[in-house]
């Protein structure tokens, strides 16, 4: 799709964006600001340190963990070993929805629990505090799991919450207590925390409930969090063309389903930076392929159902998902058509996450919209330019402090799903087995690509730009939208959603309209500012004479 | 039910926390130097302290909030941040070229026994604070206090570090707001201008946090008390702090360090703590109460005898800060209801003492506690054991509103989806006015919604 105006010269705005930087910071950040080729991708500098002083959106290792990963699980107490905030700030903000089968099940998403570490648990150890706290958490609410995340302090200080997690799960024989090792310092963003988030999970969950699932054609949901009930448009899919959902990782999950996980017969991976480590281990451990889908655009999610049936081979289920395609579809069409008119060639720009600035980037296509630059906000080269690349990433000292698993083929519960020959002649057909493009293939020559980018940087690509929306987070939404361009937020959707699936497509599509055509942006100004306050004198009004 | 496993017993609990009603240090300190004209507040600490900070009061004001941070990583965890906050203070000055910039320190920057004072020495010494600029910061590790306290300390880092007395003095008052929003600090400005004295307010987060719709992001706003107003503090005939946790320890500094002679007031919340408010006004600087003051506050009373009838007796839970809760309370008692349960998370003997004061001479069989465990998850619980007719707190409070299906006023902070609080203040008799119509319309609300067909009334 053309955009309906000129697109400036990459190459230019690539030096305007740096040229402001003290020389060294410059030279960094120029390493991660390039102009895309999808025939011959360029090198992204990519989860690398944030300099101290430049306005980052990033956020931290915690927050990854415990924020991302484990939060939308909903029978699991989280309890935030640390000082106070760290608990309150994730306290139900990543709008994780969840709905429990009945009003007796178990559901801890609205509490926050925290040790509240003081002063003299930071002096003396904070460990006892945390015992304390977990044999509380245990009394008042029995649940079936509690997870322990280390905030700062905790590691600094030598906690072993590890040690403390064991030794109550031991006392309490009927209650699985685990911990992470996620402090905000480690690594350079959230995806450090992500990495934790996986290892805890698959060691301390997966894999401990061995009850067969039922169901011919059996999977599992990685990557998908459920945010504005994203989850609940494809569970509603799943359940149309008779696929199983047997864990979602970990959108509107529950404690046993992630530990009956590994009885699946297929993971499909949504956002690939968050749970990749997860789609591997279980492959090597327990013979599960997984594959990169997309939920995020109609088409896209036509194309991975597809996907998900061929993988499967089976004739009932092709034709079950093209039937369902057929019946979602005219609904789709009818406001597409609709709306296209008045989307068509409009630009936008998407800074954010670790993959839904590329899966946005298909609904904006379905709108007839050009992304003219993107990036992530914490995401590794391989987002960027596809897993092929895997190989070429130097492990950095800051990578190097995150645990990498050492995974074996489990003696009794391995069994591969596909054989290799299956599996390649999956991956001739175009499904991405293990794999995962990038983002950077899609997108179109000449657009920008722009890693961790800067407040600073955004303000020059919207100067430049001129965009007709913006795609961000909190932290950035008011800021472009007093420069009168919409911000669309895509963490918490603007508290709207879903956008996955055919019904999340037809929302977002109406989002974006309302949105980029909402007429207070041609309001901004007031009359006597475009008329010269108060230069023309007297009044121009005169009785009406007929 | 969201809060399904909130039980009615009560256990006493040491180690967790559950649902607090209160939050961190450092969030306080950058709100605060947000209400300094052309500074940038930094978090020296991990990255996600900046990020959470600046979502929580972005969320709460719907408007930018530009904050820096020191990025640490696990090798500044070990060997020092120095060198991320030297690397911070240079970039910042060069691309987004404040005035000052205000650095906090966080649990793990304190944890690992970083100085601010030293850093920002060497900052100095090294050359790296340009002329006419200025390097200012406040110790506010999160496992000590709260929001409030780390509010409090950056607004005495303004004092201390800014205030200058030149011998001789200034016709001017100085007034620190303890935390309130920039709707209430319009309306303290406001009220002063009517008593026609001359005041420095700060910190000020108004024409900052309230900025206006103009298609163009100004990074430094209008509004913020400027560097040369701080800097007269030290000058001012004296000082009247707003709020003893949030406010006073600057009027104490202000006195130690320029010999400012002060007054600790409530925020002036409700009648009785706006009339000790004017009536500080009025002594300190000899003036007149004027007209429109006694008509704004005749305004206020009017309702109050008018509607007393769908107030008395009615009982509150309710749920925040100190310096907000105290005066707060008193109104309820003033207005004839009852407050039944209390709770601050903020820790401090010095609250906790004048609550209990309070209540002791108005309500003594009032539940009341703060500090550790005095969480949102007891008042809950204290709320299913002696049931209420209203909830005041911040926006976390709807939960229990709705399980417990009873009427909800967003009061305090976070408010994370209404708007409202920036606009529209909660200080003086107008403000108290706007407090009270929120009360009344929420109960009255309530009894339309509950009326019988044949109970149901037209005039009210």
């Amino acid at each position: 799709m053309e955009a309906n105006k000129i697109i400036p010269d990459p190459a230019q705005v690539r030096e305007e964006l740096i040229q402001k930087y003290p020389a060294k910071v410059a030279k960094k950040r120029a390493k991660s600001i390039v102009i895309n080729d999808p025939e011959i991708i360029p090198e992204v500098q990519a989860n690398v340190r944030t300099v101290p002083g430049i306005i980052t959106q990033r956020g931290c290792s915690y927050a990854g963990c415990k924020g991302v990963v484990l939060g939308p699980t909903r029978d699991i107490v989280n309890i935030v070993h640390g000082p106070i905030g760290c608990s309150f700030y994730a306290w139900l903000t990543r709008r994780n929805q969840t709905k429990p089968e009945t009003l007796m099940d178990a559901n801890y998403i609205p509490y926050c629990f925290s040790t509240d570490m003081q002063e003299e648990n930071i002096v003396f150890g904070g460990e006892k505090k945390l015992k304390v706290a977990i044999q509380e958490a245990y009394d008042l609410f029995h649940p079936k799991s509690i997870a322990i995340f280390s905030t700062c302090p905790v590691g600094l200080i030598g906690d072993d919450v590890h040690a403390a997690s064991r030794e109550m799960k031991e006392k309490f024989g009927d209650c699985n207590v685990f911990g992470f090792s996620c402090e905000g310092y480690r690594g350079v963003s959230q995806s450090a925390g992500h990495h934790i988030a996986n290892n805890g999970v698959f060691k301390h969950m997966v894999g401990r409930d061995n009850t067969p699932s039922e169901g011919k054609f059996k999977l599992n949901l990685l990557g998908e969090y459920n945010i504005g009930g994203d989850a609940f448009e494809i569970e509603r899919i799943f359940e149309k063309v008779g696929i199983t959902l047997v864990a979602s990782f970990s959108g509107n999950s529950t404690v046993r389903a992630i530990e009956n996980s590994h009885t699946a017969d297929l993971n499909v991976i949504l956002c690939h930076r968050s749970i990749n480590y997860m789609g591997d281990m279980m492959e090597t451990k327990y013979g599960i392929p997984w594959m990169k889908v997309n939920f995020v655009g109609a088409e896209s999610t036509a194309k991975s159902l597809r996907k998900i049936a061929e993988y499967f081979g089976d004739d009932e289920l092709k034709a079950r998902v093209e039937a369902v395609i057929a019946e979602e579809t005219p609904k789709v069409k009818a406001v597409i058509e609709e709306i296209l008119p008045r989307t068509k060639g409009k630009t936008a720009m998407l800074f954010v996450g670790g993959s839904r600035a590329h899966h946005y980037q298909d609904l904006f296509a379905e709108l007839g919209m050009t992304t003219v630059a993107a990036g992530y906000e914490f995401a590794h080269r391989d987002d960027y330019e596809g897993r092929d690349v895997l190989p070429k990433i130097k492990v950095d000292a800051d990578s190097k402090n995150i645990e990498e698993l050492k995974i074996v083929a489990d003696p009794e519960l391995y069994n591969p799903r596909k054989t290799d020959a299956e599996l390649d002649a999956l991956k001739e057909k175009g499904l991405e087995i293990n794999g995962y493009e990038g983002m950077m293939k899609q997108m179109t020559k000449k657009s920008l690509v722009v890693d961790d980018l800067s407040h600073y940087e955004s303000e020059k690509l919207i100067e430049i730009y001129k965009p007709d929306i913006f795609c961000a987070g909190i932290k950035e939404k008011y800021v472009v939208q007093k420069m009168g361009i919409p911000l669309k937020q895509l963490h918490s959707y603007d508290y709207g959603g879903p956008y996955t699936g055919f019904e999340g497509a037809v929302n977002f599509y109406k989002d974006i309209d309302r949105m980029v055509n909402n007429p207070v942006w041609k309001l901004i100004k007031a009359p006597w500012e475009t008329a010269g306050n108060g230069k023309g004198a007297g009044l121009e009004a005169s009785y009406v004479t007929q | 039910m969201l809060l399904r496993h909130t039980s009615k017993e009560v256990k006493v609990r040491e180690g967790l926390t559950i649902n607090p009603a209160k939050t961190c240090q450092p969030i306080g300190a950058m709100y605060a130097a947000l209400g300094i004209h052309g500074c940038l507040p930094h978090s020296h600490g991990s990255q996600g302290c900046c990020s959470y900070h600046r979502s929580t009061l972005t969320r709460h004001y719907k408007e930018p909030v530009m904050a820096a941070t020191s990025s640490f990583t696990e090798g500044a965890s070990v060997f020092g941040g120095q060198a991320n906050l030297l690397a911070a203070i240079d970039t910042i000055f060069a691309v987004y070229d404040p005035d000052i910039i205000a650095v906090h320190s966080t649990c793990l920057s304190e944890t690992i026994g970083d100085d601010l004072q030293q850093i920002t020495r060497k900052a100095r010494d090294d050359g790296k604070i340009p002329e006419g600029k200025y390097v200012i910061y406040a110790s506010t590790p999160s496992f000590i206090g709260s929001h409030v306290t780390g509010y409090s300390n950056m607004v005495a880092g303004m004092a201390t570090q800014f205030a200058e007395s030149t011998g001789a003095k200034k016709n001017q008052f100085n007034i620190i707001a303890g935390w309130m929003e920039p709707s209430d600090m319009r309306e303290i400005k406001r009220l002063a201008k009517v008593m026609g004295i001359n005041i420095v307010l700060f910190p000020d987060t108004s024409d900052v946090l309230d900025a206006p719709q103009t298609g163009k992001h100004v990074f430094y706003p209008k509004g913020g008390t400027t560097v040369a107003e701080l800097k007269s503090s030290g000058d001012s005939l004296a000082s009247l702090a707003l709020g003893s946790i949030s406010a006073e320890p600057a009027a104490i500094a202000l006195e130690k360090k320029c010999k400012v002679p002060f007054e600790t007031l409530d925020i002036p919340i409700g009648l009785t703590a706006t009339d000790r408010f004017i009536m500080a006004i009025s002594k300190v600087a000899g003036v007149n109460v004027p007209d429109e003051i006694t008509e704004e506050r005749g305004r206020l009373v009017d309702v109050m005898c008018d509607m007393e009838q769908y107030l008395h007796g009615k009982r509150v839970a309710l749920f925040g800060d100190p310096d907000q809760l105290l005066p707060l309370t008193e109104f309820l008692l003033d207005l004839n209801m009852k407050p039944v349960h209390i709770v601050s998370g903020t820790p401090g003997q010095r609250f906790e003492k004048q609550m209990r004061q309070l209540l002791d001479e108005r309500s003594p069989e009032t539940n009341f506690k703060s500090g550790l465990q005095a969480d949102m998850f007891l008042l809950h619980q204290w709320m299913k054991n002696d049931p209420v007719d209203l909830l005041i707190g911040n926006t976390y409070g709807k939960y229990m509103a709705r399980d417990e299906d009873i009427p909800f006023i967003r009061f305090g902070f976070p408010i994370l989806d209404r708007i409202g609080h920036s606009y529209f203040p909660n200080v003086g008799y107008g403000g108290s006015l706007r407090l009270l119509e929120k009360i009344l319309n929420a109960i009255m609300d309530r009894q339309d919604r509950d009326a019988l067909e044949e109970k149901f009334e037209l005039v009210m």
